[in-house]
Formats: structure tokens, C-alpha cells, sequence
């Protein structure tokens, strides 16, 4: 069985690329070249070197003692969080921007909801000297002001999205439509393993090189390069695609996956799809999505504007679906203990959406020789505020 | 020979076809606006199954659909509000919405509920070629509904032959690179349509996207079949509170 996409972009019965007519000559460019330009010499090269000089990878794999002792098993974090800019995004932003000059565009757009991938967005292209134009909810806007700003320091335009939830579905809507109306000389980075068919498989590849370092780093420290468990949140996917890249085909490696469930699953106020959600097309591809009986997209709701999103992408919808991964899930309430816990324990401010994964550490059932990897995808610098306006600093 | 058809059959120029969303601005409002376009001289009535996250649509459709959905408009109730259309209404009438409340409805119960009606046909922007021959073609044909697709400034010429074997109504040429509600310099335009035109297609072809009033519809018409007004029309409507006068107004506005 394979977890990856066939070439019309499906993972079992999810993905495909469901796009207006508008964007056809876009997505069909794209999934004609994307695949001989990334696996060109040339371009591998080039990813390589901005990866390692400019992103500052390999990232550490760090064997967390505190926290291995707190649950009695051997917890290593992989520290996406020190990445250029503070979060794994960057990864993808990089390897889109390259692909984005080799397809002649001159104009980047983007949507983004903590704000992380807009910055990386944005950074990447100052780096190449390119208009940036990045769509933002309105409501997110609010809640990720320092990401805003350096954004906007970056030389991006930050265009709020006043639509819907005003959060990161609606940034989506309003950046698909721009593409739309400016389809010669944009592309279009999409932030996660979301959107059209070729976007979730080439977004993974450009997360992949999370569990392809995660591999080599795990045999020099443990001598397998095999842990039991990796741990990831998930708000479109692609911190939790990238390190369960190169495990899919590996059964020995359980994969879990943590969505946000908010104020809870049943309180109406959640971003859990895989419970919550039904199959439907959402943003140019099938998945999974929070939805009315009607098909309407329901507006979903978690404290971490990164997983405040009414799906997955593709490949989760099909990782849940066969069981390949397991699916759990975290409150807002969980998510802020687990940034608290990382911080007094490892000197780690976590990210809130990285807090989602930390947080099921206590549920887990770890033997102590056991190995688990916990994708550490952002810093928590961009949370600060939340965190200040929820007591953690006063604990 | 379908509605559709027929309509070209009679007169192949000047085709006047107004899009309205369901639900908007009341509830109720649908039935009333269609009679009142059919009366007032509209040639095809677009009926807009409203939809959350519209793909292609600028504010003011993104509005209409998001009242409409506050009204309590669903795709249940809307094929129940046009259950008896058909006595009252002749010219076609075609669907236009998103493909997932479809597919949450059902594809086959949805085609089946079009022909029980009397809907010519329907277009859904994102429901892409290849998924339309190798799925859904044949519920199409069963049901008779037409599956009117979409051309851009971008779509090769040998799409558009592929388009033009594969619908058997009319063809839907979005004017320029834009979302809805734009305006367009139609003549700017002029290379496209007389491109479009200079093929010959089997299917007539309407002009849709940033057509909005009296000058912009005869222009659009100068190079095609007809065309398509959405926006301004749901802009008409925003706070009428007798919908009939208000659309034979627009209407007759247009026309003249
Ligand atoms: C630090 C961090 N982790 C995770 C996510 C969620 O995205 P994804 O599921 O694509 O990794 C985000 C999104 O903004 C993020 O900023």
C-alpha cells in the first residue's frame, strides 16, 4: 500500500484538483513541471544550500531528559522551532520560491493564519526580491500582531480577509481569488499540505527533509534510525507530513497526529476534523472538513490561529481512514499546560500549535525504552501575548 | 432538442441571461424574480445555489450568498421552492453553484431533482473535466441536464473544441482574468472574442464577468451570442422591498 499521491494527485479517495476553469492553466503547469523541476540537479542544489546556509538546517534532535523522565520513556524533540524565522514553514516557502523563479513568476501570494507562513512567506521573498502580497484573517490579524508587523517589515503587503470566520479558510478564499485574477504572472504558496492537486504532494516533499533528518540524527544518537512514535499536530498537515514523510511505508513507527479540538469536541467550538468532519471538497481538493448536513463550510475554532482550520489535507483524510496514523486531539486548555510543562522542563517555549502535540504526552501509554520524536514545528515567541493574557508568565 | 437549444435555435444574438442566488434577498424571493425576469424579457435565468466559501465570486455575490444562507436558504428547500416553476416559467433554467453541497446532496438525487423540475442545466465551476467525463457524464445524460462549462483568456483552443464536444447548450466565456463583480472594458476584450468567435463552435457562446449594464451587454454582444449579468443585478436587489418592480427595472434597463 503506498501513502502517496497517484498522479492525478489521490491518496485513496482523497485529493484530486477541483478548481474553477480560471486556474486550470495554473495547476496544469504546475503539475506538468513541478516534479522534473524539484528533482532537478540544479534545483536540489540550490534548496540544499539555502536549507542548510540561509534556514540553518539540519535542525537539532534534542533527547528532552526532563520530559523522558516525566513520562518515563525516551521523548527526543526535533527543533523545527529553531528554523530561520521560527517555524517549519520556511522549509516549504523555500522550495516554492525556488520553483515559483523557475516557472518565470514575478508576484507571490499567500494566505496565512499564525502568521507563520506568511512571515516565511514574506522572507523568502525579500531574500529573492519579489512582491509579496500575503492574505490574513481579519480576526487573526488581531491575535498574531507581531507576525503582522514583520511581515510588513519584510516588505509584504498584509491584506486582511473580512470574509466568513475572518481567519485562515477565508485568508485561503481570498487568495485563491487573487490568483485567479492574476493568474500570469502570481504564484501562489500555499502553507500547508492543502489546495490542488499537485500542492500537498509538493508540499510534503519540501517538509520531507524533517523525518529525512530525523532518520540519520536518530541512528548517530540511538543507533536505529526507527523511533516508535512520531508525534505532530496537525492544522492542514505539513509539519506532521514532513516528519511522517519517510515512516508512511514503515508500520513500525506509529504516527500520531493532533488536531485542535478547542473548547472541546462536542462544544461546538472545535477544530477536530477527523472527528468532526465528512468528505467534501474544500479549497481544490477532497478531504475531510467540518461541514453542515448541507455542505457548508463550518467555521472551526481553536485558541492557536494554526490549527484554526475546517481541514486536512488529502493525505491526512487517507492516513485516518486506513488507521496508518492515529488521530488524537487537544483543548485550548491542554495545549496552554503542555507550553508551560515544555518551558520549566527544557527552557523550550513552544509554539501553541506545537503545544497540541506535546499536550497528548500524558495520555500516551510509552514503555520507557521506548523512542518517541515530537515535531517541535514553531517557537512560541509569535504567542507571546496569549500566553502573557493567560497567566503563564504569573505561574 | 433541449430548452437550451431551442432558445438559440429562435434567436442566436443578444441573449440576455441574469444570475440571481437563491434565497436572496429573502427567502421566499426566488420564485418572484424569476417570473418577473422571464416577463420582463431575460432569455435564461442563473439560479446560484448559495454556498459558504464561493471560489470565484467578488463581495457582492459572496454577500448575496452569505444572506441567503442566513435566510435558512439550503439546496433542499431550494429545489422545493422551484417544484412547480415550470407552470409558470418557460425560458431555461439553469443551476450554478459549488461542487460539495452537491455532493453532500448527492450528484444522482441532485441531476434527478434538475430533470423532475425542469432545469436545463448546470454549472459547477470546480468540478473539473476529467472527474466530469470519467464519473458524473453519464447521471448528466440520464437526467438531461446539460453541464455547461466555463472558458477563460487562458484555455487552449483545444480545450475549448474538448469543451464544445462535451456540452450541448451553451458555452460560458469569462470575460477576463477576474472574480465576479469586477467591470470590464469589453472591447479591450475584443482579440478573445473574436477568437472565440472565429472558431465556430458547435454550442453558442454568453459572455460572463464585469457585464453590468445597458452599454457593457450590447458591447459583449457585438462579439457573442449574449451574455451573462450577475453582480448588478444582486446590487439591484440589495434592499429592495418589492423585488418584481425592482427586477423588471433592471431589466427593461438593460434591454433599452
Ligand atoms: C508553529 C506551527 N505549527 C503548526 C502549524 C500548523 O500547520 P501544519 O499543520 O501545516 O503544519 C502552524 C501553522 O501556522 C504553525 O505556525
Amino acid at each position: 500500500m503506498t501513502y502517496q499521491a497517484n498522479k492525478y494527485g489521490y491518496y485513496g479517495q482523497y485529493g484530486g484538483a477541483f478548481i474553477p476553469e480560471m486556474l486550470h492553466n495554473n495547476i496544469e503547469t504546475l503539475q506538468n513541471k513541478y516534479l522534473s523541476i524539484i528533482e532537478s540537479e540544479a534545483f536540489k542544489k540550490e534548496f540544499k544550500s539555502l536549507l542548510k546556509h540561509y534556514v540553518g538546517r539540519p535542525t537539532p534532535l534534542y533527547l528532552a531528559k526532563r520530559l523522558s523522565e516525566r513520562y518515563n520513556t525516551t521523548i527526543f524533540l526535533k527543533r523545527e522551532d529553531l528554523c530561520h524565522t521560527g517555524a517549519h514553514k520556511v522549509n516549504n516557502t523555500i522550495g516554492q520560491i525556488l520553483l515559483a523563479k523557475a516557472l518565470g513568476k514575478t508576484r507571490i501570494i499567500a494566505e496565512t493564519g499564525a502568521g507563520q507562513h506568511g512571515v516565511a512567506t514574506a522572507t523568502v521573498c525579500a531574500l529573492m526580491g519579489i512582491d509579496c502580497v500575503v492574505y490574513m484573517g481579519a480576526v487573526d490579524i488581531e491575535r498574531q500582531a507581531p507576525n503582522v508587523k514583520r511581515m510588513k517589515m519584510l516588505g509584504a503587503e498584509v491584506r486582511p480577509a473580512n470574509s466568513g470566520s475572518k481567519t485562515l479558510k477565508d485568508a485561503t478564499n481570498e487568495a485563491m481569488r487573487d490568483w485567479i485574477a492574476n493568474p500570469n504572472d502570481t504564484h501562489y504558496i500555499i502553507g500547508s499540505v492543502v489546495g490542488p492537486h499537485p500542492f500537498p504532494d509538493m508540499v510534503a516533499r519540501f517538509q520531507s527533509v524533517i523525518s529525512e533528518e530525523m532518520k540519520w540524527q536518530l541512528k548517530e544518537q540511538t543507533g536505529k534510525e526507527d523511533p516508535d512514535y512520531v508525534i505532530a499536530c496537525v492544522g492542514g498537515g505539513s509539519n506532521a507530513a514532513g516528519a511522517f514523510y519517510h515512516y508512511l511505508d514503515n508500520d513500525i513507527v506509529q504516527l500520531i497526529a493532533v488536531e485542535a479540538s478547542g473548547l472541546g469536541v462536542d462544544s461546538g467550538e472545535s477544530a477536530a476534523t477527523t472527528i468532526l468532519g465528512k468528505p467534501g471538497v474544500l479549497h481544490g481538493s477532497k478531504t475531510l472538513f467540518m461541514q453542515t448536513e448541507d455542505g457548508q463550510v463550518i467555521e472551526p475554532y481553536s485558541i492557536s490561529a494554526g490549527l484554526d482550520y475546517p481541514g486536512i489535507g488529502p493525505v491526512h483524510a487517507n492516513l485516518f481512514e486506513t488507521g496508518r496514523a492515529k488521530f488524537l486531539h487537544a483543548t485550548d486548555e491542554e495545549a496552554l499546560t503542555a507550553v508551560l510543562e515544555l518551558s520549566r522542563l527544557e527552557g523550550i517555549i513552544p509554539a501553541l500549535e506545537t503545544a497540541h502535540a506535546l499536550a497528548v504526552l500524558k495520555n500516551m501509554d510509552f514503555k520507557q525504552e521506548e523512542v518517541v520524536v515530537v515535531n517541535i514545528s514553531g517557537r512560541g515567541d509569535k504567542d507571546l501575548e496569549t500566553y502573557i493574557k493567560h497567566g503563564l508568565d504569573k505561574k | 432538442m433541449n430548452r437550451i437549444q431551442q432558445l438559440f435555435e429562435k434567436r442566436n444574438k443578444n441573449i440576455l441571461n441574469v444570475f440571481c442566488t437563491a434565497g436572496y434577498p429573502k427567502l421566499n424571493d426566488l420564485v418572484p424574480i424569476v417570473e418577473s425576469l422571464e416577463k420582463s424579457g431575460a432569455d435564461i435565468v442563473e439560479i446560484g445555489i448559495p454556498y459558504s466559501d464561493p471560489s470565484a465570486d467578488g463581495p457582492t455575490i459572496q454577500y448575496s450568498n452569505g444572506v441567503a444562507l442566513k435566510n435558512g436558504m439550503n439546496l433542499k428547500l431550494l429545489l422545493e421552492q422551484l417544484k412547480d416553476i415550470r407552470m409558470t416559467v418557460s425560458i431555461p433554467l439553469i443551476f450554478m453553484g459549488d461542487i460539495n453541497p452537491i455532493l453532500q446532496f448527492g450528484m444522482e438525487a441532485f441531476l434527478q431533482a434538475c430533470q423532475t423540475i425542469g432545469i436545463d442545466g448546470v454549472i459547477i465551476p470546480n468540478l473539473p473535466l476529467r472527474e466530469y467525463e470519467e464519473m458524473y457524464k453519464p447521471l448528466f445524460e440520464r437526467y438531461e441536464q446539460s453541464n455547461i462549462f466555463l472558458i477563460t483568456p487562458q484555455t487552449s483552443e483545444e480545450r475549448i473544441r474538448k469543451i464544445d464536444r462535451l456540452t450541448n447548450s451553451f458555452i460560458y466565456v469569462v470575460s477576463t482574468y477576474a472574480i465576479t463583480g469586477g467591470q470590464l472594458a469589453v472591447d479591450a476584450q475584443a482579440d478573445y472574442f473574436n477568437r472565440i468567435k472565429a472558431m465556430n463552435l458547435n454550442n453558442p457562446t454568453l459572455i460572463g464577468f464585469g457585464i453590468g449594464d445597458h452599454n457593457s451587454f450590447h458591447a459583449a454582444c457585438q462579439y457573442l451570442n449574449g451574455a451573462i449579468i450577475g453582480s448588478a443585478f444582486i446590487k439591484a436587489l440589495d434592499g429592495s422591498n418589492d423585488v418584481k418592480v425592482t427586477t423588471e427595472k433592471f431589466v427593461k434597463s438593460i434591454i433599452n
